[in-house]
């Protein structure tokens, strides 16, 4: 039995499309806006291959990654900085907070007096929210480097810099990535409600609202299903780096 | 009792011997909650290994960390042959040896650590380690990560980390306490074969007195804080010591004087 559990997860998505059936079939819900999945999967298809979909998926990955590797390249170095000194960092730590708190979804309307109807606009907002993200979760990651670990580099003769580059830094790696992941996922929550509104013309929020707007319900569920599968991609993908890279984490 | 060791004092060699190895005066350390050492006076023997024991708290884990330099201390001086510890290598294990090691590092780039930051050519040091590894008959596969060992081998890891360098002296806190039985008597021997192939004069803490009498040639016995030198007891069985040892009179004797002293100070309230 034992053999089968990788293929547990199957269970439920055929779970799933069984509901969705029966919801169709029995007129749970209006015939409308719940179309077959047979139909949703076709939209889906056509739409990936060649369609609208792909190409507004593809504007989406590549905002979202635009926006992460913005973060990333700001929040990381900064994370570092403010972690190794703790005086350093308690002093801007609300700050992170409070703008870690804040909706990023509310910062619009500045961003876009700021930079404008279009790319720059989506990319900066959730550049924004993904780097308090990772800045605050590499901060930690480096402030909480194992003491006994600073003090064993220490003790051979390590200098300072040197701690940091060869201890401190590889001890926070496994919170890094923590923040990256959930920095790219926050990325793709806002570029998507941005290309829902602020005058777009592309990108997968567009086309899922778009979509709505015209009823083509098959379309809708296919772009959020595309979404979908982007997100958990982007999460997938991170956690396969990780665990090529960062192969003691949680060891 | 240390002059009882020193046998002819005409020759070079047995003057050295006789020199005290570590000169400990007037040291003095307090935390917020306790003076832990107040004008505190030793001297450690060269070439010999020392258990420290005592009560709880009493400061044993402060001593090794002020002489190995890892926190501060407030007054007195703490040479070695005369010398500060920055003009000498020493070797430090610690008691968490999962969180001592670097994981990200493999066994023998864990080893070969502190030999790269003397900007030691990288042949030198595979040289130097396999050396190591030969002459204390270690049977670890290197090339795995820290991790994949178990908690006896990766302790190992750690003391031919502080080995590797070449150390005057060797400081061990605790460092099988979080090992199970089987694998702490496993380790005794290994670190009594690491004691009698190097010679390294070796400060070992011990909660564990069976432990510390039988790796040592002088046990070290601690007062509650302020700390102070409740007893100094040589042990001279011959070594390699092995089971034996433990049914031998002089051990059993000189364990049962040590708890004499312990539990006189543990109930000096
Ligand atoms: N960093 C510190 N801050 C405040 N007090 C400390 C600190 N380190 C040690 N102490 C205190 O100093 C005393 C000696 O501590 P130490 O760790 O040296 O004892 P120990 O003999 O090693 O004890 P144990 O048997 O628990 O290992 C204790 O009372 C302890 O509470
Ligand atoms: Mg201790």
């Amino acid at each position: 039995m034992k053999r089968l559990d990788p293929y547990l997860p199957i269970i439920g998505v055929v779970g799933l499309i069984a509901l969705w059936y029966i919801a169709v079939w029995l007129k749970l819900v209006d015939p409308v806006l719940l179309p077959l999945p047979t139909d949703t999967f076709h939209a889906m298809w056509t739409g990936m291959t060649g369609g609208r979909l792909g190409r507004d998926f593809l504007y989406t990955v590549e905002r979202t990654t635009a926006a992460t590797v913005i973060a990333a390249v700001i929040a990381i170095p900064l994370g570092i900085v403010l972690g190794a000194s703790e005086r350093l960092y308690r002093s801007v730590e609300f700050v992170i907070d409070f703008f870690r708190s804040t909706p990023a979804s509310a910062m619009f309307p500045l961003f876009l007096v700021l930079f404008g109807v279009g790319d720059r606009t989506k990319i900066s907002v959730a550049a924004f929210g993904a780097a308090l993200v990772i800045l605050f979760n590499v901060a930690y990651g480096v402030m909480n480097a194992r003491k006994t670990r600073l003090l064993a580099a220490k003790v051979m003769g390590a200098s300072r810099l040197r701690t940091l580059f060869d201890v401190t830094l590889l001890e926070s790696l496994p919170q890094t990535f923590v923040g990256l992941r959930n920095g790219v996922s926050l990325a793709l929550v806002i570029v998507v409600v941005a290309e829902m509104f602020i005058g777009s013309t592309d990108g997968l929020g567009n086309r899922v609202f778009e979509a709505q707007q015209l009823f083509q319900m098959p379309d809708m569920y296919a772009a959020i299903f595309a979404a979908g599968a982007l997100g958990y991609g982007l999460n997938l993908l991170f956690l396969l780096v990780e665990r090529r890279f960062v192969h003691w984490s949680g060891k | 009792m240390l002059t009882r060791s020193a046998p002819n004092p005409t020759s070079k060699e047995a003057a050295d011997a006789a020199r005290p190895h570590v000169t400990i005066r007037s040291l003095s350390k307090r935390f917020a909650s306790a003076v832990v050492y107040d004008s505190f006076d030793l001297d450690l023997p060269r070439g010999k290994l020392i258990s420290i024991f005592g009560p709880n708290g009493c400061g044993k884990s402060t001593l090794i960390n002020l002489i190995a330099g890892l926190i501060p201390r407030d007054a007195g001086e703490i040479l070695f042959d005369g010398k500060p510890l920055s003009d000498i290598k020493f070797g430090y294990v610690f008691q968490n040896y999962r969180e001592a090691l670097f994981p990200w590092l493999r066994s023998f780039e864990n080893i070969e650590y502190p030999l790269k930051l003397m900007k030691m050519p990288a042949a030198e040091r595979r040289l130097r380690v396999e050396r190591l590894v030969e002459r204390l008959g270690v049977a670890i596969d290197l090339s795995k990560y820290p991790y994949e060992l178990s908690g006896g081998q990766q302790q190992l890891i750690s003391i031919m980390r502080a080995l590797v360098v070449d150390p005057e002296i060797l400081f061990l806190d605790e460092p099988f306490s979080a090992l199970d039985y089987e694998m702490t008597l496993f380790m005794r021997e290994q670190l009594q074969r690491v004691f009698l192939e190097t010679g390294t004069t070796t400060l070992l803490v011990s909660h564990d007195l069976e432990e510390a009498v039988f790796l040592a040639d002088y046990v070290l016995l601690l007062s509650r804080h302020p700390a102070r030198v409740a007893d100094y007891v040589p042990f001279a069985a011959p070594r390699p010591r092995s089971d034996a040892t433990l049914s031998n009179s002089d051990f059993v004797a000189t364990k049962a004087h040590c708890l004499e002293v312990f539990q006189r100070e543990v109930r000096r309230a």
